[in-house]
């Protein structure tokens, strides 16, 4: 195995667009990519896109050959891959191990989600499929109301409250102030959250993240040629993944997800470093309560601390660790198979020191963490300078 | 989906009569059944076992916001209940009042409609779990 870098990445703005198709997304965000890595078309070698729910979303599945087709990259193998919300890590993962091995040498990867053309209903039913359909969405299960039960009981075992958990959306809103791609460019208080109504109690609209269309891509190769193309490498450091049983009942525990823990472990075996080197991350807050439990899976924060000490300020920009940088799915949205790549793009323009307004400082090591359903699939990275 | 009528769920004997799993080899009791024991792999051997009907809620939730063919159910709640041999599962609460509801509150297996509103005329029948 050889060590693989980030050369380029780019990304279309998130949030409701409209005028915008699956395709023109992901046009967008590839040839932004392409530019930025400064590669020529062809000389990459093959393609792997992250996407849920294009079927049910827009009727269109068969997402690994448009890409190919749109970015005019035919005959090069394209492939779709699919973890619920983590589609996008996974295609970025799936793409390092093809770098890494030595198969391939350059390599583009891309997430995308339109989300905005059918009804909330239509969505709702769309990501309910991430969880278990014979037992839980048959039974009347919303995705809210799975992380909901989380919430409710990881309340119930520390204490902690709705307003600790509303901490999480506050912050996530002020960072996506600074990030021009953000769907939300809105400060929100405590009481805007505390009064914005119950989806799936104790969780509120404001706890949730939001419906978004949106597509992110970046270019991998391998460290030893990542200097042709940039000045500014970022290397991935480590590259984990972990399961856990589908629906939400077989787990251990519902205040924590056990394949963050291994998968987080497993990284920073990887990386031979430790929960105290990573200066920023980018957690998978779909909910409020999915970042609370991230930050301690990860290892950031004791069990049953973490929502103290979001409420306390321990994880904004200038705190022990900033979390979330990018306003998280929270405010930056949620376009579901693009958000993993977001996350390593926003890793990669806080190293290069390019994250204008909310650059966090004298960063070495960024951590992303991306989460499929409940918490059945999650995969972590660690990256760094490679320069 | 699709134009057939599904058949799959129909004959789940989990959703009538709680049946799931337990392997002989090393004991560990599964709900809804599984064909292979995750603990024993190969060496496990899967019966049939009927689940208690009795437990506790373990966690709960109160929906505001329905996939297609429940919004006439709006609100309800739903919960993660611990039977009375441990085994966790999800199900939706019925005939409970609001204020029975709690972290530990016994709750009982009932049979009722699920859900009748898919479109095609088809309801759906299984368990839920009613506040004691």
């Amino acid at each position: 195995m050889r060590d693989v870098a980030i050369v380029g990445a780019g990304m279309t703005k998130f949030g409701e667009l409209w005028d915008k198709s699956l395709r023109e997304l992901v046009v967008e965000a590839g040839a932004k990519a392409i530019e930025d890595a400064n590669v020529e078309g062809r000389d990459i070698e093959a393609i792997f896109g992250g996407c849920m729910a294009s079927g049910a979303l827009t009727g269109q599945e068969h997402v690994g050959a448009l890409l190919a087709d749109h970015l005019g990259l035919n005959p090069i193998p394209s492939t779709r891959v699919e973890s619920a919300c983590a589609s996008g890590g996974l295609a970025l993962r799936t793409a390092y191990t093809a770098v890494a091995s030595g198969m391939y040498d350059i390599v583009a990867v891309g997430g995308v989600e339109k989300m905005t053309e059918v009804s909330t209903a239509d969505v709702t039913r769309a990501l309910g499929g991430a969880g278990d359909q014979e037992w839980e969405l048959f039974n009347g299960a919303t995705f809210p109301s799975l992380y909901a039960l989380m919430a409710r009981r990881y309340m119930f075992e520390y204490g902690a409250t709705e307003e600790q958990l509303a901490a999480v959306a506050v912050k996530n809103h002020h960072n996506a102030m600074s990030n021009p791609y953000a769907q939300y460019h809105r400060e929100i208080t405590i009481k805007d959250v505390m009064n914005s109504g119950y989806i799936a109690s104790p969780l509120k609209l404001l706890d949730c993240s939001p419906i978004t269309d949106g597509s992110a891509a970046v270019i991998l190769t391998s460290m030893d040629k990542a200097k042709e193309y940039t000045s500014k490498p970022i290397k991935i450091r480590a590259s984990a993944q972990a399961s856990d049983s589908l629906a939400l009942s077989d787990r251990k525990s519902l205040t924590s997800i056990n394949a963050a823990r291994v998968a987080a472990q497993s990284a920073f075996k990887q990386a031979g470093l430790s929960p105290k080197d990573i200066g920023m991350a980018e957690v998978h807050d779909c909910f409020s309560i999915a970042e609370i439990l991230a930050i301690e899976d990860i290892g950031f924060f004791k069990r049953g601390e973490g929502a103290r000490a979001t409420a306390e300020g321990r994880t904004a920009i200038d705190g022990e660790i900033a979390v979330n940088t990018s306003g998280g799915l929270k405010a930056c949205g949620h376009p579901v198979g693009a958000t993993g790549i977001k996350q390593a793009i926003e890793a990669v323009w806080q190293l290069r020191g390019e994250a204008s307004g909310r650059q966090v400082k004298d960063l070495e090591y960024a951590l992303t963490h991306n989460v499929g359903g409940s918490g059945a699939s999650v995969v972590v990275h660690i990256f760094e300078r490679g320069y | 989906m699709g134009e057939n009528l599904p058949l799959v769920w129909r004959k789940m004997p989990e959703r009538y009569r709680l049946v799931g799993s337990k392997c002989l080899n090393c004991g560990r009791i599964y709900f809804p059944r599984r064909k292979i024991c995750p603990h024993c792999r190969r060496k496990g051997k899967i019966v049939d076992i009927k689940m208690p009907e009795k437990g506790k809620i373990y966690s709960f939730s109160e929906v505001h916001s329905a996939p297609p063919g429940f919004e006439n159910e709006l609100p309800y709640f739903v919960a993660i209940v611990e039977l009375q041999n441990g085994i966790k599962l999800f199900s939706m609460l019925a005939d409970s009042p609001r204020n029975k509801i709690r972290i530990g509150a016994p709750v009982k297996m009932v049979f009722r409609k699920i859900t009748e509103n898919d479109g095609k005329g088809i309801i759906a029948y299984g368990y839920k779990f009613k506040v004691l």
